[in-house]
C-alpha cells in the first residue's frame, strides 16, 4: 500500500515536468518577456489620408472631390478624432478604443526612401533598412534575437501560409496558415510516421531546422489549446454568424493563442488588397469594405487579449501612402507618407502624433503626396525600448544606421 | 600456373575498372538527365530519366526548345478539348459573366447559385487544363515557360471581371509567345483585356473632368508596373516623371466590356481619351502620335539593355539559382540584345552554360508549391483524375492557381517558400498521394535524386511508409 503510493508519487513526479502543458501550470515569470508586440502590415499601400483624414484642412476636399470623407456629423462623414482629423466611418469599431485612449496614430510617417515600388518599399519596411536591398533578415527576427528570455520557435509567430521577410533570419520563427488549422492533429502526430520523418529530417543541413521548428510549434499550439479555454472560445467564435473576412476570425484566435501560450511574444499578420488605383469609394465602397473587417479584427483582438492587452502593443503599418489628389478614376496612385496605427493598454492614445504640415499644395512631397516627417523606425524603436525594454546597444542591432532624430513624442508609457 | 593466375587476376581487375567507369558514366548521364528534367520540366515521370539519357541530354533540350516539333498525345488532346469553358473566347466568357452578374443584381431566382456554379466550373476547368498539361504534356519546357511568364506578367483572377478573362489571357497572350519574341509577348499582354483591366489602364485617360463614367483622368498603375516588373526592373533608372509620362503615352489603350462581350473585340485605341500633348519620357521627346506612342514605348522597353538584364536575371534565377551568377546573366543579356529579344535564343544560351550544367547546380533550387505538387504527381505516374486535392494543396501552401493578388507574381526562391508549416503540409500531401504507390517503382523513377542517406532510412522503414517517405523526403523538396 505504502509502496504503491510511493511508486505513484515517483511516477507522477517523473511525468509532470515533461507532460503536456508542463509550462502552462507554472505561472509565467513577470518581466520584459511578457511584453508583447503584434504587427499588422497592410500590403499594397493603404490610403492613409482616408483612414485618418485631415477633414479640418480646407484643401482636403478640394484634392479629393469624389472620394474625400465628409466632415463629422454629415451623412457618411468621418468620425471626429480631435476636431481636425477624422477616422474613416468604416472603422467605427475602433472608436471605443480611441475614446479609452488605447489607440493613437502617427501621421505623415513612413520610410524615408523615395521608392514608389510596392515591392521595394515593403522590403525596406520589413528589413528596416530603407534603401539597402541586401539586408539578409527582417527586423522582427533581429528583435526576437535581441530580447532577453528563453528561446522558443513560437516566440516569433506569423499568421499566414508563408514566412514573410520581416520574420526571416537567424532566430527561429514559425508560421501558422490559420490558427484553426494549427489546432488540429496532423499526420505527423502518428508515432510511426513521426519517427520516420523525424529521422529523415534530423539535422538535415538545409531543411532540418524548419522541420524541427514546425514540429515544436505544432506541439506547443496543441498543448496550449488543450490546456486552455481556447477550444471552447474557438467553438463559440465558429457558432456565430460567419465573419465577412478572415481577419476578425484570425484576430480572435491569435488573441486566444497568445493568452494560452505565454511563449508567443511577437506576432505578425499581413493583409492585402489596399492598392486602390480606381474606384476606391468614400464612406462606402472598396476601401471601406476592406477597412471594416480590419477595424473589427483589431477591436476583437483588444477585447480577447483581456488582461494581456495591457502588456501588448499593436502596430498597423503600410509600405507607403497614396497621392493626396484623387486620380481620374476615383482612386489614388502611389504616394509617400502614410499613417501608422498604434494600439495597446499602455499606449498614450486618443491622439494623432507626428509633425504635420497640412495638405496644401506647397506642403506636398513632390507636389503629390504626404512627406515623411516621422521615420517609421523611430516609432518602432521607441516601442522596442519603452515597451519591450530593449537596451540601447541591442536597439542598434535591430534598427541599424537609424537617423539620430528621435520623435518629439512618447507614444507608449513605460 | 602462376602466370595464369596473375593474368586472370589482372583481367578481373581490368574488367572491374571497366565496369566501374561504365557505371560511373551511366550514373553521370542519368544525373544530367535528371537535372534537366528537374529544371526544363516538372521532374521525371516513370521512364523519363532513361529516355532522356538514351536520346542524349542535348538533343532533348533542343527538342524542348522547339515544342512545335513534339506532338501531344491524343488522349491529352481529347481531355483538353472536352473542357468547354477553357476553349471559349474572352468575349464568350465575359458575356456569360456579365449576364450572371446582371441576374444577381436583379435578384433573379437562383441567380446567385447559378453564378457560383458557373464560376466554380470555369475555375475547375482552368485548373484542370493547366495541371493536365503541366503533368502530362511532353512539351514540358513550354509548360514551364507558361508558368514563368504568367508570373512575370501576373493577372489576379480574383479581381472583378478578370475572373472571366484569365483563361483567354494565358491561352491567347502568354502561351503563343512563351518561347518566341519578347516584344510580341509584351504587346500581347499590354493589349489583353485581362491586363488592361487588372492594372487599370482600361480607365486611364487624358484629363476629362466632365466625362461620364470613371475614365476622367490619368491612371499610373499599368505604366509603373510595365517598367518596374515587366521590363526595366525597379533599378532600371526611370523616375516618377517617366511613370507619369508613360501613362500619358498609353492613354486610350483600352477595351469596352460591352463590345468585347458582343463582338469579341479585345482591344481598342480610344483617340478621345488619348492625351495629345508632347511627352518627355526616358530622356526622349515624344511627339504626339496616338496609339503609336504606346507601340514605340513597347519597342524601346523590349530592347532596352535594362530589360535584357532584368528579365535574363529572372530567367537565370528560375533555372539556375536564387542568386544567379552575374557573368551568366550578362551573357544572356548579350544574346537578348543580339537576337532582338528572342526568348528561345536567350534560353539556349542559358541551357548551354556551364553554370546551368555544373553538377553542383543540381538540387539547389527549392521547389515552389506548384512545382512540388506537379512533380509529385508526375513521379507517381498516376493519371490525373481529380485536380481538386492538387488545387487545394497549392492554396494551403500559399500559392493558389491564378490567385496571386499582386502584379509581381509568385516568387520561385527558397526564401519565399521554405517555412516550418510548409514542410508539414508537403509531407501530408505526399503521404496521401503515395498511399497506393509501389515504393520500388517510385525509387526507380526518381533514380539519383534521392541521396544514399535518405534511401538508407527509407529501407529501414515499413513498406507502407516508403513511398510517402520518398515524396516527402528533403531530397524531393528540391530540384
Amino acid at each position: 500500500m505504502r509502496r504503491r503510493h510511493f511508486l505513484n508519487a515517483v511516477g507522477a513526479g517523473l511525468l509532470l515536468p515533461v507532460g503536456r502543458g508542463a509550462w502552462a501550470v507554472s505561472a509565467p515569470a513577470a518581466g520584459p518577456a511578457n511584453k508583447k508586440l503584434i504587427v499588422v502590415m497592410l500590403r499594397g499601400a493603404v490610403d492613409g489620408l482616408n483612414v485618418v483624414a485631415p477633414v479640418g484642412d480646407e484643401n482636403y476636399l478640394r484634392l479629393r472631390p469624389t472620394i474625400g470623407l465628409a466632415a463629422p456629423g454629415m451623412e457618411g462623414g468621418a468620425l471626429d478624432l480631435d476636431g481636425y482629423f477624422g477616422l474613416h466611418p468604416a472603422l467605427a469599431s475602433l472608436q471605443p478604443l480611441w475614446a479609452a485612449r488605447k489607440l493613437a496614430f502617427v501621421h505623415a510617417s513612413g520610410s524615408p526612401d523615395a521608392t514608389r515600388s510596392h515591392f521595394d518599399a515593403q522590403d525596406y519596411m520589413e528589413s528596416a533598412t530603407p534603401g539597402r536591398k541586401n539586408t539578409p533578415d527582417g527586423w522582427m527576427n533581429r528583435l526576437v534575437a535581441a530580447l532577453p528570455g528563453p528561446r522558443s520557435p513560437s516566440r516569433l509567430l506569423g499568421i499566414g501560409p508563408v514566412l514573410p521577410r520581416i520574420l526571416s533570419g537567424q532566430a527561429a520563427a514559425v508560421n501558422l496558415p490559420n490558427v484553426a488549422a494549427a489546432a488540429r492533429a496532423d499526420l505527423l502526430d502518428r508515432p510511426a510516421v513521426k519517427a520516420a520523418f523525424d529521422e529523415l529530417y534530423a539535422n538535415h543541413p538545409r531543411f532540418g531546422r524548419a522541420y524541427a521548428d514546425g514540429r515544436a510549434a505544432h506541439r506547443e499550439v496543441m498543448d496550449a489549446l488543450e490546456e486552455g479555454q481556447m477550444s471552447r472560445e474557438m467553438q463559440a467564435a465558429d457558432r456565430g454568424a460567419p465573419l465577412p473576412n478572415g481577419f476578425p476570425d484570425d484576430a480572435a484566435r491569435l488573441a486566444g493563442l497568445m493568452r494560452n501560450d505565454p511563449k508567443i511574444q511577437l506576432a505578425f499578420v499581413a493583409l492585402g488588397g489596399w492598392d486602390t488605383h480606381a474606384n476606391q469609394g468614400a464612406a462606402t465602397g472598396q476601401l471601406a469594405n476592406r477597412l471594416a473587417p480590419l477595424g473589427q479584427g483589431l477591436a476583437i483582438l483588444a477585447d480577447r487579449l483581456g488582461p494581456l492587452f495591457d502588456d501588448t502593443v499593436v502596430v498597423v503599418m503600410s509600405e507607403f501612402g497614396r497621392t493626396a489628389r484623387e486620380n481620374g478614376n476615383g482612386g489614388t496612385d502611389h504616394g509617400h507618407g502614410n499613417v501608422m496605427w498604434v494600439m495597446g493598454g499602455k499606449v498614450r492614445g486618443g491622439k494623432v502624433y507626428g509633425d504635420w504640415e497640412g495638405v496644401g499644395d506647397a506642403k506636398l512631397n513632390e507636389g503629390r503626396d504626404l512627406p515623411v516627417l516621422t521615420d517609421f523606425r523611430s516609432v518602432l524603436a521607441q516601442i522596442s525600448e519603452e515597451h519591450l525594454m530593449l537596451g540601447d546597444k541591442r536597439l542598434e542591432q535591430v534598427f541599424p544606421a537609424m537617423p539620430q532624430k528621435r520623435p518629439g513624442f512618447r507614444i507608449v508609457a513605460a | 600456373m602462376a602466370l595464369n593466375l596473375i593474368h586472370r587476376a589482372s583481367l578481373a581487375l581490368l574488367a572491374a575498372v571497366l565496369m566501374a567507369t561504365g557505371a560511373a558514366s551511366a550514373a553521370d548521364s542519368d544525373a544530367r538527365a535528371l537535372h534537366v528534367l528537374n529544371r526544363l520540366a516538372y521532374g521525371p515521370r516513370p521512364g523519363d530519366v532513361e529516355r532522356v539519357a538514351g536520346m542524349g541530354v542535348q538533343r532533348w533540350i533542343d527538342q524542348q526548345l522547339h515544342p512545335e516539333t513534339i506532338s501531344l498525345p491524343s488522349d491529352l488532346n481529347a481531355r483538353l478539348a472536352a473542357l468547354d469553358t477553357v476553349n471559349r473566347s474572352a468575349g464568350e466568357s465575359l458575356a456569360e459573366f456579365l449576364e450572371l452578374r446582371r441576374d444577381v443584381r436583379m435578384d433573379d431566382e437562383g441567380a446567385k447559385q447559378r453564378r457560383r456554379e458557373a464560376e466554380m466550373r470555369a475555375s475547375r476547368q482552368a485548373a484542370e487544363a493547366r495541371l493536365l498539361r503541366a503533368v502530362e504534356s511532353p512539351r514540358q519546357l513550354e509548360e514551364v515557360m507558361v508558368d514563368f511568364w504568367y508570373n512575370h506578367f501576373n493577372v489576379f483572377a480574383g479581381k472583378g471581371i478578370a475572373r472571366a478573362l484569365v483563361t483567354s489571357y494565358e491561352r491567347d497572350a502568354i502561351r503563343p509567345h512563351a518561347l518566341g519574341s519578347f516584344r510580341a509577348l509584351l504587346g500581347a499582354t499590354a493589349k489583353h483585356p485581362a491586363m488592361l483591366f487588372y492594372l487599370d489602364n482600361v480607365v486611364s485617360s487624358a484629363p476629362r473632368p466632365d466625362a461620364k463614367g470613371k475614365a476622367r483622368g490619368l491612371n499610373e498603375n499599368y505604366a509603373r508596373e510595365l517598367m518596374e516588373l515587366h521590363t526595366l526592373g525597379a533599378d532600371g533608372g526611370y523616375t516618377q516623371r517617366d511613370v507619369t509620362e508613360l501613362a500619358r503615352m498609353l492613354t486610350g489603350w483600352t477595351f469596352d466590356q460591352k463590345r468585347l462581350a458582343r463582338t469579341g473585340e479585345t482591344f481598342r485605341f480610344d483617340a478621345g481619351r488619348h492625351d495629345a500633348g508632347t511627352k518627355t519620357w526616358l530622356g526622349r521627346e515624344i511627339a504626339p502620335a496616338g496609339q503609336q506612342e504606346g507601340e514605340y514605348a513597347l519597342d524601346v522597353l523590349a530592347m532596352h539593355p535594362a530589360t535584357a538584364r532584368h528579365v535574363s536575371r529572372e530567367l537565370a534565377q528560375y533555372f539556375v539559382s536564387d542568386e544567379p551568377p552575374q557573368a551568366l546573366v550578362d551573357r544572356m543579356a548579350a544574346t537578348w540584345l543580339a537576337s532582338q529579344g528572342d526568348i528561345r535564343a536567350v534560353l539556349a544560351t542559358l541551357f548551354a552554360s556551364r553554370e546551368f550544367l555544373a553538377p553542383a547546380a543540381a538540387g539547389t533550387k527549392f521547389k515552389t508549391p506548384y512545382q512540388y505538387v506537379v512533380s509529385a504527381v508526375r513521379a507517381s505516374g498516376v493519371p490525373v483524375a481529380n485536380v481538386g486535392p492538387l488545387v487545394n494543396t497549392m492554396s494551403q501552401l500559399g500559392m493558389p492557381l491564378y490567385g496571386c493578388q499582386t502584379p509581381d507574381g509568385y516568387k520561385n526562391t527558397q526564401d519565399a517558400w521554405l517555412n516550418p508549416d510548409a514542410l508539414t503540409r508537403r509531407i501530408a500531401f505526399a503521404a496521401a498521394l503515395a498511399a497506393p504507390l509501389d515504393p520500388a517503382q517510385l525509387q526507380a523513377t526518381l533514380a539519383g535524386s534521392i541521396s544514399p542517406r535518405t534511401l538508407g532510412i527509407v529501407q529501414r522503414n515499413p513498406d507502407n511508409l516508403r513511398a510517402a517517405m520518398l515524396l516527402g523526403s528533403p531530397d524531393f523538396m528540391q530540384r
